[in-house]
């Protein structure tokens, strides 16, 4: 066939910067993705840890509070858009042609762009650390007026956001083009395993959100450089707007975070409760009534802000809405591990551990959607226990879960089994250590954000921080449990996991470059 | 490796284009970044950094041409190429209802507010004191001074005419191709080419009127930072569909496209058509109404 394009066909074993920067093969990109991610999780992790260090104790100990803010700023911004969202596209990447039985992502040079912006964005943003007037400090939702106070680093901020908004929609328009048009023939739309079905839906999320938030910080550019007024009232704007525009943006964007994580874990408990998963269609109208009423909630982050009484009634009532669907889900999981033949390999230990602990987070969120008692939370470390304990039992121990349960896969090799448990308990008990404890001082009134407190929280403070720094210190176990599973280790079988169903699991482990260049048979 | 027939799905390998535009993108943002900083160097370096982006972009589409006249794609790449253009679009009709949402967030809420409506009559007596309610406004403050407002009916009437028209020449081009007649198909696109030409120059001609007879400024307050984000973002995306139109034209007078097989031509109508809806948007909202 064609051999006169540009793009070289013949070079199969290209040298190592050659092959990772240049690459278009999905497993590649893949493992790209995820190794960033890991890279981003010890970044944003780091951050946290001067965070934690600083409020060991109350007063000022470590650092200037100016850096104290750009800490908390940076460690969101790092860990939602450079840890959380790299690894679900790593992880769609890896699996989402294997699953549905395709060649390749539908758009392989795309998807190589998706990836290499990132290095890039990320690169920039965390150069403004180093910027005279110091690194973004005035939270990740980059308010108005405060975020304009920023210095020499502000229009860095907003372009790399922009460069991470290209990448996630780049990305994005990927998922949902493979999705939609390489699936093997026979493969219908509700045959499809759940974390297909949840990255379609997310990846509709991104589209629709991720260009929003790129408005927003332009316009706080323009205000900020071109003399617009969208955000000051003196000019006929307001503040608050930005924040409407903003949350349209980040609400769905707290879904996209956990949306993925509902079909892994949709994967593992029947895989290990060797039963198929409960109620396989209802996940798949739960998770789009999740993403329907995601985009109709928004204001429930400006409850305090003030807007009229229907809209707080309106936002309170919609926002509670979503433990429909949520407990839907939740039901499901329990069902399908209801009489299974259970057992507790490290995916599943942490796929349980999410199931227990996110929900612990539901909780939380459904008690912050009672406007009036929200009035009481607001902006305290109630908040902050609430959306630690989606994100990280939740969303990250769902990417830890996924890795356990697929390096197999990727790498042809078995993980040490006693090391992945220890990883999961160890976890398990500083994560709670880390952000239980938050929710009393949150509830007591310790507000977020500040590097000092009173005397009464100390105890609690001292704890959560005990219980950041082993957490930190116990996922560089998990690194090295990584490494150790990439360079070799007991070799895995095709199937490895007893109860393992769907298409990846018949291909051999490690699965060669490409796979499904004929498209399999489906039943 | 990834043909192993005539209708194998294309899988291209070892592409550079991809790194090169990070890279030119980067320069671009940087330098920008920097020149807004003030820093000397940041102006060539946003320069350098735009010439680079366009220059790679048009290596990578080249490629992705001359693949497609190889034959290298099947139905089934099509179909992707589709889908891809289809969200693409999706994509930037969200990205222009972020700034229409903040134009009716301005209209409908923030200023009455400003003036008293509702529950917030201490904004005003306390704040704003004598502000009162209107649209178009540059605020309380009165930021960048007198000004008069820019009227539906001269210029952006002509406009609306031109880009409807535009449209309506470009879908006789595409029936020129669907029925290979290439002589409606050149001339077609000439004219919609001109058209968009034509609808950039009045906006030209708009924006110096705004600037140099009606005080009209971006910096009028929220008016003007309305009116004009959004007529620049959608001017600029004219200009880019004018500059895609110009390509698709070349590549007609070269021979390209069949009846058959011709999504280049249809991504770029697509782009115009939406290019053109968003106008209307404008037209109603930001000039008329």
């Amino acid at each position: 066939m064609s051999t006169t394009t540009v793009d070289d066909h013949h070079d199969e074993h290209p040298g190592f910067f050659k092959r990772w920067i240049t690459t278009t093969n999905h497993k590649d990109i893949g493992t790209l993705y995820l190794l960033f991610s890991l890279l981003m999780f010890f970044v944003g992790g780091a951050m946290a840890m001067v965070i934690r260090a600083e409020l060991y104790v109350p007063g000022l100990q470590w650092v200037e509070p100016g850096f104290f803010n750009s800490m908390t700023t940076m460690h969101a911004l790092i860990m939602i858009f450079g840890a959380v969202m790299p690894a679900f596209t790593g992880l769609a990447n890896w699996l989402i042609p294997m699953m549905v039985g395709g060649c390749d992502m539908a758009l392989p040079r795309l998807n190589n762009w998706s990836f290499w912006i990132l290095p890039f964005a990320f690169t920039m943003l965390l150069s403004t650390l180093f910027m005279p007037g110091g690194g973004p400090a005035g939270g990740w939702t980059l308010y108005p007026p405060l975020v304009l106070q920023t210095g020499n680093a502000f229009p860095f901020v907003i372009f790399s956001i922009h460069l991470m908004g290209i990448s996630s929609i780049m990305g994005s328009i990927n998922v949902v083009a493979t999705i939609l048009n390489m699936r093997a023939p026979g493969m219908t739309l509700l045959k499809m395993p759940l974390f297909v079905w949840t990255w379609l839906i997310t990846a509709y999320l991104l589209i629709a959100t991720m260009p929003v938030l790129a408005g927003a910080v332009t316009m706080l550019l323009t205000d900020k450089y071109f003399a617009t007024s969208f955000f000051s009232a003196a000019g006929g704007g307001d503040p608050v707007m930005f924040q409407h525009i903003f949350w349209f943006f980040g609400h769905p964007e707290v879904y996209i975070l956990i949306l993925p994580a509902f079909g892994i874990v949709s994967h593992i408990i029947p895989t290990f409760a060797r039963k198929p998963l409960f109620g396989y269609s209802s996940m798949v109208y739960a998770t789009a009534s999740i993403a329907f009423l995601s985009f109709i909630v928004w204001a429930h982050h400006m409850f305090t802000v003030g807007m009229p009484l229907v809209g707080e009634l309106f936002f309170m009532f919609s926002t509670m809405l979503i433990a429909v669907p949520t407990g839907v889900k939740v039901f499901n999981w329990i069902a399908t591990m209801w009489r299974g033949s259970m057992t507790f390999e490290t995916p599943m230990l942490f796929a349980v551990g999410f199931v227990i602990m996110f929900t612990l987070g539901g909780f939380s969120g459904l008690m912050l959607a009672i406007a009036p008692a929200d009035f009481q939370y607001h902006d305290t470390y109630f908040v902050v226990a609430h959306f630690h304990y989606v994100l990280v039992p939740g969303a990250v121990f769902a990417i830890m879960a996924a890795a356990y349960f697929w390096l197999p896969k990727w790498t042809g090799h078995m993980y040490n089994e006693t090391l992945g448990k220890t990883h999961f308990w160890l976890s398990t008990l500083f994560v709670n250590l880390t952000f239980f404890p938050m929710h009393f001082v949150g509830l007591a009134g310790m507000p977020r954000r500040i590097p000092d407190y009173s005397l009464q929280f100390t105890e609690f403070n001292t704890m959560a921080s005990i219980g950041s720094f082993g957490f930190g210190l116990t996922q560089l176990l998990f690194a090295f449990i990584v490494i150790q599973t990439i360079r070799g280790g007991k070799k895995a079988t095709d199937q490895v996991w007893e109860g393992a169903e769907g298409l990846e699991w018949t291909l051999p482990s490690p699965p060669p470059a490409h796979t499904f260049d004929v498209p399999p048979v489906i039943k | 490796m990834s043909s192993h027939g005539e209708n194998s799905y294309y899988i291209p390998h070892g592409s550079y284009w991809p790194i090169f535009m990070s890279v030119s993108l980067t320069t671009l943002l940087v330098g920008f970044s920097m020149l807004l900083n003030e820093v000397p160097i940041g102006k060539i370096m946003m320069f350098v950094g735009l010439a680079m982006t366009l220059f790679f972009m048009f290596q990578w589409f080249r490629t992705v041409v001359l693949e497609s006249e190889h034959g290298t794609y099947n139905e089934q790449v099509d179909l992707s190429f589709r889908w891809g253009m289809f969200w693409f679009i999706f994509s930037e009709v969200m990205f222009f209802a972020a700034f229409f949402g903040a134009l009716y967030y301005a209209r409908i809420l923030s200023v009455p507010w400003i003036g008293g409506a509702g529950s917030e009559l201490t904004t005003n007596t306390q704040l704003w004191a004598g502000f009162e309610s209107m649209w178009p406004t540059n605020g309380p403050a009165e930021l960048g001074g007198d000004y008069k407002i820019m009227g539906a009916w001269g210029l952006p009437a002509i406009n609306t005419a031109l880009l409807l028209t535009s449209g309506v020449t470009l879908t006789i081009a595409h029936h020129g191709l669907l029925e290979n007649h290439r002589k409606p198909l050149i001339w077609g696109l000439v004219a919609t080419i001109l058209l968009g030409v034509l609808f950039m120059a009045c906006q030209v001609l708009e924006y110096y009127e705004a600037y140099a007879h009606l005080n009209l400024k971006l910096s009028t307050g929220v008016y003007g930072s309305t009116f004009f984000m959004l007529t620049g973002f959608h001017g600029m995306h004219v200009t880019i569909g004018a500059i895609m139109l110009t390509v698709i034209l070349f590549r007609v007078l070269r021979g390209h496209f069949t009846p058959e097989q011709h999504f280049g031509f249809e991504a770029v109508a697509w782009y115009w058509h939406f290019v053109d809806v968003v106008w209307l948007g404008l037209f109603i909202f930001v000039y008329w109404l």
